[in-house]
This record gives C-alpha cells, sequence and structure tokens, in this order.
C-alpha cells in the first residue's frame, strides 16, 4: 500500500547519494568537497537502515561520517593557501561527464546482473546455528568478537599501525586556533562530553543483544573527544609523556591477544572461548576495545605525536 | 533493492573516474572512499538476498569502515606533509 512511498525514498536517497558523491568529487572548492563527502556519510547511514544494516549504520553515522569529517576538515585547516587549489577545468569536466556516464552504465547493469544471477547461499544459517553458544544474542557483535575474533584483532591492529605511521611522521602540526573562539565553546564541549561517555557507555551494553557494540562506541566517545578537543579544550594527556599515550592506544589489541593466547592455555583453540564464559570474555574485550579505538581514532584525528604542551603555538 | 546494486555499480565507477580526473589529492582520497563505500554496499545488498539474513557481510563491511578511517587518515596526513614540502630529500 505504502510501497510506491518507499520506492520513491529509495529513488531519491540513491539520486541524493549519487549527486554528494560527484560533488565529493568534484565541487568547486576543497571545503565543498569535504562537506559534500560529510553528508554523503550521513546519507549512506539512512542507507544502511533501509537495507535492514542496523549495525553498519550506527558505525557509519559515528565513523564514516563523524570522524573521517573531523579528520578532513581538521587537515584541510592545516593545507596552505595557495594548495586550496583553482576550481577544476570545466571542459574536461564535460568531456569527462560523458565518459563516466556511459562507463557508469555499462558496468552498473553488468554488474547488477552479475550479482543478481548469482546464488545467494551465505553464511546465515551457520550463525544463527552458533549463536546460542557465542555469549551474546547480536549475530554482528557474535561474529564480530567470537566466530570471527580474528579479524576484529587484526583491524584494531591495523588501526595501531596506522597511528604509528603518522607518529613516525612527527609532531603534530598544530593549527592555529580559530580567530572568533567563542568562550561558551570550550564550556559547551566539556558540557558535552559526559554525553558522550554515556551515549557510548549504553550503545557498547547493548551491542550483546541489539545493534551496538564497540565500534560505535569506541567511534562515538573518540569523536567526542575529537570535538571537545577543537573547541579548545586540553586533554589531560600531553605527549610529554608518551607511556600512557602507548598503553592506551595498544589496550585494545593487547586484551584480544591475551584472551587469544589466555585460552590455548587450557587446551583450546585460537580464541576458543569456553561457551559458559563466552559472555564475559566478549563483554570484556569489547570494553578494551571501545577504549582503545576512541582513542585510536583521537590519536589519528591529532594527525601527529601529541606535542608538550596543549595549546602553545610555538610547537616546532 | 536492486536500486541498490545499481547505486553501488555508479558510486564505483564514479569513485574510479575520480581517482583518475581530480587533480587535488585530497579528492583522491575523497574518491577512493567513494569507491570503498560502494563495495560495502554491494556487500550488503548481497547479503540481504540470501534466504536466512546472513550477518557475516555486516561485520565485514563494519571492520572495512574502521580500517578505511586509518587509510584515510594517513593518507591525509601524508597529503598535509606533501603540501608543506616536508619530507623532501634534505640534501637539496
Amino acid at each position: 500500500m505504502m510501497a510506491w512511498a518507499i520506492t520513491a525514498f529509495d529513488a531519491l536517497l540513491v539520486a541524493l547519494l549519487l549527486w554528494l558523491a560527484w560533488q565529493a568529487i568534484h565541487a568547486d572548492g576543497l571545503f565543498r568537497a569535504v562537506i559534500s563527502f560529510m553528508v554523503f556519510g550521513l546519507l549512506m547511514a539512512v542507507a544502511w537502515v533501509r537495507l535492514d544494516a542496523p549495525d553498519v549504520a550506527l558505525a557509519e553515522a559515528a565513523i564514516g561520517a563523524g570522524v573521517t569529517g573531523a579528520l578532513l576538515l581538521s587537515a584541510l585547516g592545516r593545507l596552505p593557501e595557495r594548495d586550496k587549489e583553482a576550481p577544476a577545468d570545466r571542459r574536461a569536466r564535460g568531456l569527462a561527464a560523458v565518459g563516466l556516464a556511459a562507463l557508469a552504465l555499462g558496468g552498473a547493469t553488468a554488474l547488477a546482473t552479475i550479482a543478481w544471477a548469482l546464488p545467494a547461499p551465505g553464511l546465515g544459517r551457520e550463525v544463527t546455528e552458533a549463536l546460542p553458544k557465542s555469549g551474546v544474542d547480536n549475530p554482528v557483535t557474535a561474529v564480530l568478537l567470537n566466530i570471527r575474533a580474528f579479524d576484529t584483532l587484526l583491524e584494531i591492529g591495523v588501526l595501531l599501525l596506522a597511528v604509528i605511521a603518522t607518529w613516525a611522521l612527527g609532531p603534530m602540526q598544530w593549527s592555529a586556533p580559530a580567530r572568533v573562539m567563542s568562550p561558551a565553546l570550550p564550556v559547551l564541549g566539556r558540557l558535552l562530553f559526559p554525553m558522550f561517555v554515556l551515549v557510548s557507555a549504553y550503545v557498547l551494553w547493548r551491542g550483546g543483544h541489539a545493534p551496538g557494540g564497540a565500534f560505535p562506541a569506541g567511534a562515538l566517545m573518540g569523536a567526542g573527544g575529537v570535538l571537545v578537543f577543537f573547541a579548545g579544550a586540553k586533554p589531560w594527556i600531553t605527549g610529554a609523556e608518551l607511556d600512557p599515550w602507548r598503553w592506551l592506544l595498544s589496550l585494545g589489541l593487547v586484551a584480544m591477544l591475551v584472551a587469544a593466547v589466555g585460552v590455548g592455555a587450557t587446551g583450546r583453540s585460537f580464541f576458543e572461548y569456553p561457551v559458559d564464559l563466552a559472555g564475559l570474555f566478549i563483554l570484556a574485550l569489547e570494553v578494551a576495545a571501545a577504549l582503545s579505538i576512541a582513542i585510536l581514532l583521537f590519536a589519528l584525528c591529532l594527525g601527529g605525536r601529541p606535542p608538550h604542551r596543549w595549546g602553545s603555538e610555538d610547537e616546532a | 533493492m536492486s536500486l541498490y546494486a545499481v547505486l553501488a555499480a555508479a558510486l564505483f565507477f564514479l569513485g574510479l573516474h575520480g581517482l583518475f580526473a581530480a587533480r587535488h589529492m585530497l579528492r583522491k582520497i575523497l574518491a577512493l572512499n567513494v569507491m570503498t563505500a560502494a563495495v560495502f554496499l554491494l556487500l550488503v545488498v548481497l547479503a540481504e538476498r540470501a534466504d536466512v539474513a546472513d550477518s557475516v557481510p555486516h561485520a565485514m563491511v563494519l571492520t572495512g569502515i574502521v580500517i578505511s578511517v586509518g587509510v584515510t587518515a594517513v593518507a591525509v596526513i601524508l597529503v598535509v606533509h606533501l603540501a608543506h614540502g616536508r619530507g623532501r630529500d634534505r640534501g637539496d
């Protein structure tokens, strides 16, 4: 009955996403491009909801739109003025658009046909069978932290490697604080941060039985930290001592490794939790992973080793 | 949901084209991210076609989103360093 409205909504969403993706790549001015990309991420979250993937929607909204946006904007602030580029060449764009349309049309039909012709077996049945033994009720959390916990271990490893790579490039380039810095901004940031922590804890706890879990929770907390930081608040932890950073950054990876190898001491295989304790294992790992992911994302947004003292512009 | 499959394909080619056509490195990174989104979309669309709801692709996409933000962060910081001319050969 309301099918036509749903279809119209889908069509609108698809058209908007295509337009925003085009804007993100070809809009005049890098600032517009970055903002378009952030809106693209937000609308992708809506698309995930339409595709019955609420876990992905949560992560996309917090990470894809939130953290990536902060990352791109702070990078934009650090680029020299002359580098903010002249508008793209119109004629080349017109020609490219025609070529692109042809390519996309051909590619789209080919891909869509192939995708539809393929059988769609999936692993849904296997996951449903293993779910009662996994310790949680949410299948996505079960896959992430029990059945395919190895993937998650590697993923946190990749994030840690990314932070190490950015630190290797030298200390963070301090971008000058905004000229018109409202005194209300740091206060608002500080007032909001407990809300971020509260919502993160809720999302984390919910992950056991409903969409949520360590990644959206960690991303939310990290995004909150970034927000407070760019609003002018100064974290208690500086770059003068790097040991607390190192411990916090590697907490998730270390916890997962300990769990994976620790169960081996009792004669089990890698990541094979005892069935009756699986829920506890997953909760502990989720807390460690969420904290670690929050600080990893925060460190990524800083874009380099933290300075010895916050708020000073005399960084080398 | 075939509409979203077509969207995935179109986004992929849009990003691929952008990767080559865009001049600025930051735009190339955005194009790369559009391509990633397209691949994620295809995974989830295909997961929806299965008879029993399949959560493995959802978990894969979640992992992928986190990894792509890590890759983006490193790429963006490299672009900033490039723009300032840091990391050039110190001999010149």
